[in-house]
């Protein structure tokens, strides 16, 4: 962005009404090279990077709109790398979906904007961007063996505060919850002690502080 | 389906709610929504809504000869009248048919409903006779869709589906509606009043544009040496206040304007700022206006890739200002400085209102020397052709049917190809609404149906389609509609005898292998159009083209005039693919295809 000319430079004698009634907040950004609200800093747009965002949808739970998401993103080729959806209030039919994805923050905005003119979709929040927030999935992790790797995948376990939900003498099914991070830790420490396969929930994700998904809905 | 909330709320519901058989509360949520007219076809799904259609006389229905030809019908209806188009089809091989139809309005963002009948709901999902997944294969190529399946929410449904159509980013919304729902005995549901907020739980797109980003952009323009406006589709579909609007600001800033082919007619060709559509086939000042800017202001357009050439050398040099009432089409294909999200009236006014108090205008100087530079480039003249010899120019019938119908203002429909191109190269548009043509999906066929749903909305108006004969022949069918519902539409076919544009392509870049563009076994139209009930004229001598001219515009049924024409003609200005606004090709004396390499080979 350039610096824009300033309103000021010529000063009329004279306001005229249309000017008068121009808002404070106009006139004070037409005066600084600072960005209006919700407008995307053109070098970050322009940064080659790719980032993980997470992305958390509030929508109608009505039949097809996970067809109508996924279709969106299929069609237009987004990368998603964990969806998770579920109901989340049940009297106004709202579920919440959260994305992973990854892909600079052009093909993140592009996507958000894409998510934000499907008609059932009320909220799109960026808890990437927007502020602090906690990530949590949940996994399911089968590990074979016998002997020391058996004793090893357990005390593992142990660190990681992975429950044991089933248990043969042969195999444990370790729960193990955390952000990604964690739980591709624990699945690459279990793959050389009899890993047999993993069943991952994907992310669920919520923004830290006081305020609510849906506060910004009634806006939209 | 929309939720429980819409049952509970039920507003606005009267003593006179019902019950009513289904089909009859669809016709009367129809009729509040303001239909008139209804495009269709009928099939064993939807007969008891064409039982209650034959009880009433208030909606009139038209029955075309293919669904998709309904589609079309609406959407040339709606792009007129600035109207939502209705369409009725039946389940299965009748909803199917309307998928073209709907991925052409959803590009164009045009505002249909499309009623579908659908299986009874007890036999959804068993593969029962003529049963599709409707809502499945039309998600993607409509704005929003519904299943309806509940009797007592059909009403509400009807009614959100035309608020969700016109509102915002307008486009095309299904409704499927199984037969048994259709027949069940139910409540009505008024539409919410005055206070469309309640038309849709959530979806209220943002139509009032941020101040900030307005101010800043009046601030950019104040600044501007080099500035131009590049208007487009969101400027007509805004409404005629938005066109007013649009020619009063740019009268004001003395700025020029180019439009997409979408967006003809918002600022009239008349208009002494105006410098040509661009584009692909765009003129040579409008294009390198675009090139060589400081400031483009783009407004209700979408940096679409006909447009632009090649991303990498797009208007290099200039700041750029994007107005769009959806915010996905800001920063996707090219980055702006700034985005404004908003309706263009709404956006325009307030540009308008800040410029007035602007202290500070553009230097005249400044913006004078940018004339003179455009001056120049208009003396290419790049849209020069020369009628001479014994053949047709196709250039010159379009200028010559332009120069005898433009007193009547007529609407003018095209099919895709070269034509087309001609037709927004050649044909001057002075007001908006009255150019209706397949931009985004390029749906060849579109022409005529269209024109038979403008003629619908403007009985006693001149109605022409602009046509190939290669185009012609994808819609041919709905010639009897035009008959039967007493549609004087005249189809003017440039008849090359190729399918043009291709044989363009193949010409520039296949090396003049011409491989199955040749537009073999052709009906004799005249002939086809007598068969059809229609009257045909034919003209090949370039000094009866007026006259034949004359003679179609004359008569009062529809028309096919076969204009046979040169066929080696091709379609200039062109910006090869892959290529940057400068590098545009003005003749055939360059040779387009060694100005086409690599990449711009695959791209279409
Ligand atoms: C439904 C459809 N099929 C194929 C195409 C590809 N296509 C674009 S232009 C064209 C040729 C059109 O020929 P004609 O109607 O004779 O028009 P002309 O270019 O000769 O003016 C074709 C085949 C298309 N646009 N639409």
């Amino acid at each position: 962005m350039s610096q824009p000319l300033h309103m000021s430079m010529a000063k009329p004698k004279t306001k005229s009404r249309a000017q008068a009634k121009m808002p404070r907040a106009a006139r004070a950004a037409a005066q600084s090279s600072n960005l209006y609200e919700g407008m995307v800093p053109q070098a970050r747009l322009k940064d080659k990077d790719t980032y993980r965002h997470i992305v958390s949808l509030l929508v109608d739970n009505e039949a097809g709109v996970l067809a109508r998401v996924i279709g969106m993103i299929a069609g237009r080729g987004y990368n998603i790398e964990s969806l998770t959806v579920s109901e989340v209030d049940r009297e106004l039919h709202l579920s919440r979906i959260n994305l992973a994805t990854l892909g600079t923050h052009q093909i993140i905005e592009q996507l958000k904007a894409q998510l934000g003119r499907l008609v059932p979709v009320h909220v799109v929040r960026d808890l990437t961007d927007e502020g602090p927030s906690v990530a949590r999935e949940l996994a399911l992790v089968k590990v074979a063996g016998v002997g020391d790797k058996r004793v090893e995948a357990l005390r593992i376990g142990d660190i990681f505060r992975a429950n044991v939900v089933d248990s043969g003498t042969k195999s444990f099914v370790f729960e193990v919850v955390g952000n990604t991070d964690k739980v591709d830790a624990f699945i690459d420490l279990m793959k050389p002690l009899g890993l047999v396969e993993v069943s991952r929930t994907g992310v669920a994700a919520i923004a830290r502080g006081a305020a609510g998904i849906d506060k910004a809905s009634a806006e939209k | 389906m929309a939720g429980k909330a819409l049952t509970a709320e039920r507003q606005g519901a009267s003593p006179d709610d019902g019950p009513f058989v289904g089909a009859r509360i669809l016709l009367m949520a129809l009729e509040e929504q303001g239909v008139e007219v209804v495009f269709g076809y009928p099939g064993g799904a939807v007969l008891p809504i064409y039982d209650e259609l034959f009880k009433q006389n208030r909606i009139r229905h038209v029955l075309v000869r293919h669904e998709q030809g309904a589609v079309h019908a609406a959407e040339g209806y709606a792009r007129s009248t600035g109207k939502v188009g209705c369409v009725l089809v039946t389940s299965g091989p009748g909803a199917t048919n309307t998928v073209t139809g709907l991925t052409d309005a959803l590009l164009d963002s045009i505002p249909l409903v499309c009623l579908t009948g659908q299986v009874p709901t007890h036999l959804i999902g068993n593969d029962a006779f003529q049963e599709a997944d409707t809502v499945g294969i039309t998600r993607p190529c409509t704005k929003h869709n519904y299943l309806v399946k509940d009797v007592n929410l059909l009403a509400q449904v009807v009614h959100e589906a035309f608020y969700v159509a016109r509102s915002g980013r307008p486009g095309p919304v299904v409704v499927d509606l199984p037969k048994d729902v259709c027949m069940a005995m139910g409540h009505y549901t008024t539409a919410p009043r005055g206070n469309l907020r309640n038309q849709h739980k959530t979806y209220r797109p943002k139509t009032k544009p941020d101040a900030a980003a307005v101010a800043h952009a009046v601030a950019l323009m104040a600044a501007a040496k080099k500035p131009v406006f590049y208007t487009g589709g969101g400027v007509i579909n805004s409404g005629p206040k938005a066109s007013a609007l649009l020619r009063e600001l740019v009268e004001l800033t003395g700025f020029p304007i180019t439009s997409t082919l979408m967006g003809l007619g918002a600022y009239p060709a008349a208009g002494a700022q105006w410098l040509g559509m661009l584009g692909m086939h765009g003129t040579y000042e409008a294009n390198l206006a675009m090139h060589g800017c400081d400031l483009l202001i783009n407004i209700g357009a979408r940096f679409d890739d006909r447009v632009t050439g090649n991303l990498k050398y797009f208007s290099p040099g200039s700041k750029k200002i994007h107005v769009d009432i959806d915010a996905s089409s800001i920063n996707k294909n090219i980055i702006v400085d700034i985005g404004i999200v908003g309706d263009c009236a709404a956006v325009l006014e307030e540009v308008l209102a800040l410029w007035k108090a602007h202290p500070r205008k553009p230097d005249s100087k400044t913006l004078r020397v940018w004339w003179r530079q455009i001056a120049d480039w208009r003396g290419r003249d790049c849209l020069h052709y020369e009628q001479r010899g014994k053949l047709i120019k196709p250039q010159y019938a379009i200028q010559r049917l332009y120069e005898l119908t433009k007193k009547r203002e007529p609407y003018i429909t095209t099919e895709v190809g070269q034509h087309q191109m001609w037709a927004a190269q050649y044909f001057r548009f002075e007001q908006p609404n009255h150019w209706m043509t397949s931009g985004g999906l390029g749906t060849m066929g579109y022409g005529l149906p269209a024109a038979i749903g403008v003629q619908m909305a403007h009985r006693d108006s001149l109605v022409i389609d602009i046509a190939g004969e290669a185009s012609i022949l994808m819609n041919i069918q709905e010639l009897s509609t035009a008959v039967q519902h007493h549609l004087p539409v005249k189809v003017f076919i440039i008849n090359n005898k190729y399918m043009g544009m291709v044989r363009q392509w193949q010409e520039l870049l296949h090396g003049g292998r011409y491989s199955e563009s040749y537009s073999a076994a052709l009906p004799d139209f005249v002939k086809l159009a007598e068969a059809f009930g229609c009257a045909g004229l034919r003209v090949s001598d370039p000094a009866k083209v007026d006259d034949t001219i004359r003679k179609m515009i004359a008569i009062d049924r529809p028309v096919i005039c076969d204009v046979v024409v040169d066929q080696k003609e091709n379609c200039f200005p062109m910006i090869p693919s892959g290529k940057a606004h400068n590098e545009m090709i003005l003749g055939s004396r360059e040779k387009a295809g060694k100005a086409i390499t690599g990449g711009g080979l695959a791209l279409v």
